[in-house]
C-alpha cells in the first residue's frame, strides 16, 4: 500500500507539479477547444488565450504563496 | 524549419536535465565512492533503455491526432510549469538555480549519511545516483518520445538528445565538477517557452482545431509565447521592485 502511495504521489509530481490548478486549466480549454472546432467554429485562437489566462493566474498564485 | 526546432529542444531539454543528473553522481562518487555511484548510473541507464523499449514502439501505433492531443496536453502542462519558474527567477521572486549550491549540499548531506554495505557496493551512494538519473532521465524520454513522435521522427528527436548526452557527459568527465557555467537557468527559460509553443500547437491541433498556415504557424506561436513571457518578465520584475521599495519605506 506504502509503494502505491508513493508510486502514485511520483506520478502525481512528475505530472502536475507545483500547481494543480495549471492541469484543470488546460484540460478546460482543450474541452473548449474541441468543442468549438467540432461545431465548424474557428478554434485555433483559443489555446494562446488560455495560455496568457493560465500562466498568469499560476504567477499571481505563486507570487502570493511567496 | 521545424526539423531545426525539434532537434534543438530536445537537445536543450536533455542538456538541462543532463546537467542536473552530473550533479547529483558527482556528489555521490566524491563523498560515497564512485563504484556505488556508477553501479547506481549503470542501473539507472538500464531501466531507462527498458523504459524506452517499451513506451517506444507504444508510441507509434497511436493515430497521430490522439496522440498530438495526449502529448499536446502534457507537454502544456509540462511548459507552463517550467515557464512559470523561469518567470518566476527572472523576476527576482524565486531564487535562481544553482549548481554549485545544489552540488554542495548533495556532497553534505551524502558525506554525513551512515555507510551500509549491499552487494558490495554503499547502498546511499548507489541509490542517490539511481534515483538521480531516473528522474532526470525520465523526463528526457518522456520529452524525446513525446516531441519526436508527435512530429513524426523519434531518430531526429534522439538525435538532439545523444548531441546532449554527449556534451554534457564529456565535459564533465574532463571538469570533474559541476557544470556551473553552462547557462542553465537561461536554458531553462528556452526549454519551458518551447514545450509551452508545441504543446499549444499540438493541443489545439489534437482537438480538432486547424492553424492558419498549418505547420509555419508554429513559428507565430513561438513569437507569441516569447512576447507573453518576456512581459510578464517584465510586469513581475516592476511589482518587485515596487514591494521592495515599500518596504524600505515601511522600515
Amino acid at each position: 500500500m506504502r509503494h502505491l502511495r508513493s508510486f502514485g504521489r511520483f506520478w502525481w509530481d512528475f505530472v502536475v507539479g507545483d500547481d494543480w490548478l495549471v492541469v484543470a486549466l488546460v484540460a478546460l480549454a482543450i474541452g473548449a477547444t474541441a468543442a468549438l472546432a467540432h461545431s465548424g467554429i474557428a478554434a485555433w485562437w483559443l489555446m494562446p488565450l488560455a495560455v496568457v489566462l493560465v500562466l498568469w493566474v499560476s504567477l499571481r498564485r505563486a507570487v502570493a504563496r511567496g | 524549419m521545424n526539423a531545426t526546432f525539434l532537434v534543438l529542444s530536445a537537445f536543450l531539454a536533455s542538456a538541462v536535465e543532463m546537467v542536473e543528473a552530473l550533479t547529483i553522481v558527482l556528489a555521490a562518487g566524491l563523498a560515497r565512492g564512485w563504484r556505488s555511484a556508477l553501479a547506481g548510473l549503470g542501473a539507472a541507464t538500464v531501466a531507462l533503455a527498458v523504459a524506452v523499449a517499451a513506451l517506444g514502439p507504444a508510441l507509434t501505433v497511436i493515430p497521430l491526432s490522439a496522440l498530438r492531443l495526449v502529448v499536446g496536453a502534457l507537454l502544456l502542462v509540462f511548459g507552463l510549469q517550467w515557464l512559470r519558474k523561469a518567470v518566476l527567477r527572472a523576476s527576482g521572486f524565486k531564487a535562481l538555480h544553482d549548481e554549485d549550491a545544489i552540488f554542495a549540499r548533495e556532497l553534505a548531506e551524502a558525506q554525513s549519511a551512515a555507510r551500509v554495505e549491499r552487494a558490495g557496493v554503499d547502498w546511499y551512494g548507489f541509490t542517490l545516483s539511481f534515483k538521480g538519473v531516473l528522474l532526470e532521465g525520465l523526463e528526457v524520454i518522456f520529452i524525446v518520445l513525446t516531441f519526436g513522435s508527435a512530429q513524426g521522427s523519434i531518430p531526429l528527436a534522439a538525435a538532439g538528445a545523444a548531441g546532449a548526452l554527449v556534451l554534457v557527459a564529456g565535459v564533465g568527465v574532463a571538469v570533474r565538477a559541476p557544470l556551473a557555467r553552462v547557462p542553465e537557468n537561461a536554458m531553462k527559460f528556452a526549454v519551458g517557452v518551447m514545450l509551452t509553443t508545441f504543446g499549444i500547437f499540438w493541443s489545439a491541433e489534437g482537438a480538432g482545431a486547424h492553424w492558419p498556415g498549418s505547420d509555419a504557424s508554429l513559428l507565430g506561436v513561438l513569437a507569441f509565447v516569447v512576447l507573453l513571457s518576456l512581459a510578464l518578465v517584465r510586469m513581475l520584475r516592476r511589482e518587485r521592485r515596487l514591494r521592495l521599495r515599500a518596504a524600505e519605506v515601511r522600515a
